[in-house]
């Protein structure tokens, strides 16, 4: 216990008490707090328990680089580990506990692991725990994961909002302080638009023209290319909670100031030892004292200015070591007028304590060692530059020598860095001390990894000399500060353990984010339902109302079965398949892709894309095309429509329609840029439904406009035209079928598609229409062997799906050259064909391996496998099939073999399709 | 990233849809298979600055020809096919 | 000295003074009788394997800057063999093998973590393709089982079962498939060649191939020039600049990839897990950390950082599977470069120049194929036939139309 609330000073307001609580202790503090000040306003030091050696650890800084207070912030599903208690502002009812520590902070059992340390040198594990082989899943991992880890999730799903946003701005400026502000008054002054983001809270917002928009709580933790940053605002207390700003400007200035390193020496990590810097902030800002008796460690004049600090305050001052052979004028100055003692030359060899500082032992000048009683050790090896941003950036750091600090090297596109950022201003008089050598104890240099003076030489020794390959050895820099505080002091220690100066031994990488960034806040809103959008179909409505069970299909959702009282999805595709074979039954076919090609050339243009011939298709007429990739594999298949001498609509799979559109935007503006062609996706502007069944035309018969006539001479199979319905809507009629019915495609405005599908059910009442969903279409196609997705994966070639005909030799189109590659038409491809179960039941399933009967089920008699199953009401279980050499093997046995599914059973290959072979029904 | 799409302006990386090298061409009547096999498979992925194909896919659907450099991904030009 | 409890014991008690550099600081020689090109999990799985199974002589790695540079120290450190086709699943599985009894052969710790890897699928297609590609591993010996709903909850409860825009139906679960820890595999193999007398040489860019009467002599460095019997190409990010010094054009373009990981956490995820309906995957590493990825960057690229869509795009994936994560934060990510063939498969092949070896276009996957993949090109190397399991990563293969696409996205690199 020796922190304390100063009794005056501090942004703080003594007016609103804040009542809190920390390992389940009731504490308060005051408004403006962050629960690092007001812990340590009431006494608190020990906070938390250190990664590996789970050492006491106390407050080490004011700042988002705190390496070691590290808490769990609330309850329940709002628990949040890690959470750096110099960054978390004091609210009302504000729970946080320790972590990393059993049974309690202050008695933790695998403390013990510090007995053992010398065992758990850098690197041990890679050295051990190897024999027996099995135990490493079994006994030692699991114990490793146990104790490593710092804080718990939830294991919840997160309760709260995240939203994202975009902001476009002339000038961000990153950093609120002195710099920043003066830089961002300037580029205001230019009537630009400017952003001032700064990741603390302002107390009183800065008073700034208003063309700036000042954003508090928002860390900008990344750049990214083309002037793009990353930024996060937390709002305490607020929903959302957190807030992803994207920021597009134009110029990005950094001034995002300095940050102290710490004196490396024995110890240094015991709960009181703290950066000078942060000391004279938790005085400043918070008006409360870290201890009673301050021992002040230093090697540059900047962090001087904590002295009259202290003394201003009244704290005891138990002496201040300047690492420094001489000290300066400026600090015997400012102790004398303090009244405290200077002890130059000297080093601070360690901390002692148990939970917290209770001395500090040093060596003076004239290497005697002395014991100074002291609750707190305020230290400073300089400041590093804040570059981190910029150093995220392919930007490698440059070491300056009289400053002994890396500055940023080249900079993002359209960035500045300025002020102490820049190296100005920082590190006067400073004399290099990079640690205090070997005395016993352990010398922190990665607080938060544990990572010690010792591990990096030991690193060395092993041959880990690319600061990289120490990093990654020891682990330093790898936690979630990223070694802020730790970095610079580590490359000192490799150069020194090589023998070679600091910028040869290099620097290591910052990387994106610079603090933490919740996977929520990343994620906004696109969680859940929301994850992606959802596209209704434009019967939507309509197939709500008929109880449709909806499926996701891409982004679209579909109705997949229509179930009556009692039924299951079998029972009611089964019942809506034998609707369309033997009345009517309608389907919303939406969300095949629709693509509109108009233009002189439209034809030649469909020439190109497709693989068979266009140019003699009639106007009134639709055909089946195929398209390929120029690799010569199946893209896509659908049918595409004549309306007139210079216009075609074209329809693609659900699944392909975006890839299809763009492959002919590819064709028009870059490979066949000459043609006169123009393309639109009108997928979303007409909803097209099937009506299929004996009794479509009768149905349809009832609701186009005279004169229009949809009888088969007029009608025929393929035909289609462009017409009116139901009193004057217009409308496109396709006489095309999937079902291998006799079956329309009605297409109208999509504001129609519940009018048309409501118009339809009444007219096909009287013959017991009945509308069907995805499951009852699938039956169908497999019934009529139409490849589509399983067999449309982009694996397969024409020849693969027997539709090698298509492949017109009297011209160029996509993928004719290499669609003709010996390997491409080999017989011995697996091709489709049909399967049926020799048994006439056993259920095939799309995914099962087709192996010749009677060897060994392995790879080397894998056959193919089937693409698509399903249980047809007038035929029993069918199935689609790639087959080697399939079609020269109808009516042999094969074995249908499903081991993950414990499927295994004897089929015989049949036709591809299994229905209506003649296609005598289609064209009724 | 942020391309400067002729047609619609400035737009970020998301809207965009990177394809293929610009500097391959679709062989034409007469080409051999070797030309072919280039044409499809083969390209030359240096470190230098090259010709792109992007696809405005979530804007005007426009073909764009990206000149960019692939260490430091500056754009360089943005060109209509 | 070999590396075990008792030696770490007895250092312990000396303070650590005893151990020596894990390799050798080897000086490059006038020349090799094989050189290979690239210190990163193929180069130095290579050497390894060729120094310990084939008679081939002097052998050195020569790697451009520190060892372990390149994508074995960036990956996301997931071994499987689950793949689907011929040419893939008994390469993969030969080096789960490998894995398998990789620490004891080598003396490293490589935490080789056989924690299991769960394909999600979500809907009837995908849990159909999923069976097809089950069976196939079954069929080549592979382990592999098909969850549905229940089975999966019961094994993963945390995912999003109830709310979910893609509901999720079930896994392909590969149980022997796991994690490794990434910079140790490279540092174990570098140690145990080094101790099979391969010289290991660090800040040695190849800056030429040096050939005559079409046959490869040796190679140009940044530390002079180096004589060759043989040379094997193993630089993964860098195949197509390391090709064109020897006249060759690939069928590969260069892609970054990212990957993330957060804070430490005590133990959350037991296995590896990937999202269906989206690019996410997830596992935790022994340290704490979710590391956890997603699509490649969809440009070309070398360099080694990617753009913010992709890092919305990641955890937007992250939370739709698992919205447990919300509160879990990033910690920091970074970028690698991917060789990404034109059908997503490797190559291990012989080159039109004699005696120079090819090994690359590994795609976001050459991690789990470090031990096979220096195993075959050792084979390859030594005698200048592949290895059975690899036979068909030939670099003729997409004139020939023999293309192994797994995923069937076609001649488009980033799309694989
Ligand atoms: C973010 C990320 C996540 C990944 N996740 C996985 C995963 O989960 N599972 C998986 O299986 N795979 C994964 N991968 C892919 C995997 O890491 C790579 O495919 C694999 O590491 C490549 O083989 P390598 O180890 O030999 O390559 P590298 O480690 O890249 O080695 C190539 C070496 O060649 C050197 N080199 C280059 N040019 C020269 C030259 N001119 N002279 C000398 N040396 C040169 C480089 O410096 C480098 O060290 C991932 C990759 C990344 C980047
Ligand atoms: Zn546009």
């Amino acid at each position: 216990m020796s922190g304390y609330r100063l009794p005056t000073g501090g942004h703080i307001n003594r007016n609103i008490a804040i009542p809190f609580s920390f390992d389940g202790k009731a504490y308060t503090g005051f408004a403006g707090d962050t629960l690092a000040s007001a812990l340590l306003a009431n006494g608190v030091k020990l906070v938390g328990r250190s990664f590996k050696y789970h050492r006491p650890r106390g407050i080490f800084t004011a700042g988002s680089e705190e390496p070691s207070a590290l808490v769990e912030l609330g309850q329940g599903a709002c628990r949040e580990p890690n959470t750096r208690a110099t960054m978390v502002e004091l609210f009302n009812g504000l729970e946080a506990s320790s972590q990393n520590r059993f049974p309690s902070l202050k008695y933790d059992a695998l403390a013990i692991n510090n007995l053992f340390s010398p065992l758990l040198a850098a690197g041990f594990y890679y050295k051990t725990f190897m024999w027996p082989a099995k135990f490493w899943e079994r006994v030692y991992e699991p114990l490793i994961r146990r104790a490593a880890g710092l804080g718990r999730n939830a294991g919840l799903p997160d309760p709260d909002f995240y939203e994202k946003t975009t902001e476009f701005c002339d000038v961000l400026v990153v950093g609120a302080g002195t710099d920043g502000l003066a830089v961002a008054r300037a580029a205001a002054a230019q009537n630009g638009r400017v952003i001032v983001c700064d990741e603390y809270p302002a107390p009183s917002p800065p008073d700034l023209p208003a063309n700036v928009t000042f954003l508090p709580r928002t860390t900008v933790f990344a750049i990214y290319d083309g002037g793009t940053y990353a930024a996060l605002t937390h709002l305490p207390n607020a929903s959302p909670r957190q807030r992803l700003v994207r920021v597009v400007a134009g110029r990005g200035i950094i001034a995002t100031g300095a940050l102290e390193r710490p004196l490396v020496f024995a110890n240094n990590d015991l709960p009181g030892v703290m950066l000078a810097g942060a000391v004279a902030d938790y005085i400043i800002r918070y008006a409360v004292s870290p201890g009673r008796n301050i021992l002040l460690a230093l090697n540059n004049d900047d962090s001087a200015v904590l002295i009259p600090l202290l003394a201003a305050a009244n704290i005891g001052i138990a002496g201040i070591v300047d690492t420094r052979r001489k000290s300066s004028d400026l600090v015997y100055r400012l102790a004398r007028e303090a009244d405290a003692s200077v002890f130059a030359g000297a080093t601070i060899l360690a901390a002692q304590g148990r939970l917290g500082v209770k001395s500090a032992v040093i060596k003076q000048h004239n290497g005697t060692m002395l014991r100074l009683p002291c609750d707190t050790i305020a230290t400073s090896g300089g400041f590093n530059p804040n570059i981190a941003l910029t150093a995220q950036f392919d930007a490698k750091p440059v070491w300056n020598e009289t400053i002994c600090a890396f500055t940023a090297g080249m900079l993002p596109p359209c960035a500045r860095i300025i002020g102490k950022a820049a190296g100005q201003g920082i590190n006067a008089g400073i004399e290099p001390h990079w640690h205090s050598g070997f005395s016993p104890g352990k010398s922190f240099v990665d607080l938060q990894n544990d990572v010690t003076v010792k591990d990096i030489k030991l690193a060395s020794q092993e041959g880990f000399c690319a600061v990289e390959q120490v990093k990654r050895y020891t682990t330093l820099g790898m936690a979630a500060d990223q070694g802020k505080t730790a970095n610079v002091n580590a490359l000192a220690i490799l150069a020194e353990a090589r023998g070679i100066s600091i910028p040869e031994a290099g620097t290591t990488r910052f990387r994106p984010p610079y603090t933490p960034v919740s996977i929520g806040a990343l994620a906004g809103a696109h969680k859940g339902k929301h994850f992606k959008p959802v596209r209704l179909a434009p019967t939507h409505e309509f197939s709500q109302a008929q109880g449709a069970v909806a499926v996701e299909s891409g982004l679209w959702l579909r109705a997949q079965y229509y179930p009556r009282a009692g039924e299951g999805w079998l029972a009611a595709a089964t019942r809506e398949v034998n609707t369309v074979r033997n009345a009517v039954g309608i389907c919303d076919v939406t969300t095949l892709g629709k693509i509109d090609i108009q233009g002189p050339d439209a034809a030649k243009f469909l020439e190109c894309v497709y693989t068979n011939s266009w140019a003699s298709l009639p106007i009134g007429r639709v055909r089946y095309g195929l398209m390929l990739r120029e690799d010569g594999f199946v893209m896509d298949d659908g049918t595409t429509a004549r309306l007139g001498p210079e216009h075609f609509v074209m329809t693609t799979t659900t699944a392909n329609a975006a890839k299809v559109m763009q492959h002919l935007e590819f064709c028009a503006q870059v490979l066949w840029k000459h043609l006169e062609v123009s393309l639109i996706s009108v997928t979303d502007q007409w909803a097209q439904i099937a009506v299929a069944g004996p009794k479509s035309r009768a149905t349809l018969a009832k609701i186009v406009d005279d004169p229009f006539d949809v009888s088969n001479d007029s009608c025929p199979y393929m035909a289609c035209a462009g017409l009116t319905i139901c009193g004057g809507t217009p409308a496109r009629l396709f006489r095309l079928s999937f079902s291998g019915e006799l079956a329309y495609e009605i297409a109208v405005p999509a504001r129609y598609g519940n009018a048309l599908a409501e118009k339809l059910m009444q007219a096909g009442a009287e013959f017991g229409i009945a509308p069907y969903g995805t499951e009852a279409l699938g039956i169908m196609r497999i019934e009529k062997g139409h490849p589509a997705g399983p067999e449309l994966n982009g694996q397969t070639t024409a020849h693969d799906l027997g539709l090698h005909k298509l492949l017109s030799t009297k011209k160029d189109f996509i993928g004719r050259t290499m669609a003709a590659r010996p390997a491409l038409t080999n017989p011995a491809r697996p091709t489709l064909v049909g399967l049926r179960p020799e048994d006439g039941t056993t259920t095939l399933r799309a995914g099962s391996h087709l192996l010749p009967i009677g060897v060994p089920a392995t790879a080397a008699h894998d056959q193919g496998h089937v693409t698509s199953a399903a249980r047809s009401p007038t035929l029993g279980p069918i199935a689609l099939a790639l087959l080697a050499d399939g079609p020269a093997r109808l009516g042999e046995k094969i074995r249908v073999y499903d081991p993950v599914r414990q499927g295994d059973c004897i089929a015989r290959v049949v036709s591809p399709v299994h229905y209506d072979p003649a296609g005598t029904r289609l064209h009724a | 990233m942020r391309i400067a799409c002729p047609y619609c302006g400035p737009r970020g990386l998301e809207e965009f849809l990177y394809t293929q090298d610009a500097s391959v061409t679709r062989p034409g009547a007469g080409a051999t298979g070797q030309d072919w096999v280039d044409y499809v498979y083969i390209r030359e992925n240096t470190k230098a600055p090259r010709k792109e194909f992007w696809y405005h896919s979530a804007g005007c659907h426009a073909w764009l020809i990206l000149t960019r450099d692939v260490v430091t991904h500056e754009i360089m030009a943005v060109d209509l096919p | 000295m070999r590396y075990s409890a008792l030696s770490l014991l007895a250092q312990a008690l000396r303070g650590h003074t005893g151990w020596k550099p894990a390799w050798r600081k080897a000086m490059p020689a006038p020349g090799y009788d094989v050189v290979i090109i690239g210190g990163g999990g193929g180069g130095l799985s290579t050497a390894y394997h060729l120094a310990r199974h084939h008679h081939a002589g002097r052998i050195a790695v020569l790697e451009k800057g520190w060892l372990g540079n390149g994508s074995i120290g960036r990956n996301t450190t997931i071994i499987r063999s689950n793949y689907l086709l011929p040419g893939n699943v008994p390469f993969y599985e030969l080096a789960m093998k490998l894995w398998e009894g990789l620490e004891q052969e080598i003396n490293y710790n490589a935490m080789v973590s056989q924690r299991g890897i769960f394909n999600i699928y979500h809907n009837d297609a995908q849990r159909d393709s999923y069976a097809r590609r089950g069976n196939a591993m079954r069929l080549h010996g592979v382990d592999a089982e098909l969850l549905n709903r229940e089975q999966l909850r019961r094994e993963i409860p945390y995912l999003d079962y109830e709310n979910a825009r893609f509901p999720i139906q079930g896994a392909l679960v590969q149980r022997r498939a796991g994690t490794a820890r990434h910079d140790a595999v490279a540092w174990g193999y570098a140690r145990a060649a080094d101790r099979l007398g391969v010289d290991i040489i660090e800040n040695c860019e190849v800056t030429g191939i040096d050939i005559e009467n079409g046959a490869v002599t040796g190679v140009q460095t940044a530390r002079g020039a180096i004589k060759a019997g043989k040379v094997g190409i193993a630089v993964a990010g860098a195949s197509s600049l390391v090709a064109a010094m020897a006249g060759l054009r690939l069928p590969i373009e260069s892609h970054a990839l990212q990957a993330f990981v957060s804070e430490g956490l005590k133990p959350l995820i037991d296995n590896v897990i990937t999202f269906g309906a989206g690019h996410f995957y997830i596992s935790q590493s022994d340290k704490g950390g979710l590391v956890f990825g997603g699509d490649i960057e969809g440009y070309n690229s070398y360099a080694a950082r990617g753009n913010l869509p992709t890092v919305e795009d990641v955890c937007e994936g992250g939370m739709a599977l698992m919205p447990m994560l919300g509160r879990a934060r990033l910690l920091r990510s970074w970028g690698g470069i991917m060789d990404m063939t034109m059908d997503g498969s490797p190559i291990i092949d012989k080159t039109p120049v004699k005696n120079l070896f090819f090994n690359g276009g590994w795609c976001y996957g050459g991690f789990k194929a470090t031990p096979a993949s220096g195993y075959c090109f050792a084979h390859l190397i030594a005698r200048e036939e592949p290895h059975p399991v690899a036979a068909a990563y030939r670099l003729d293969r997409f004139a020939e139309g023999k293309l192994i696409d797994e995923k069937g996205a076609g001649a488009q690199p980033n799309l694989h």
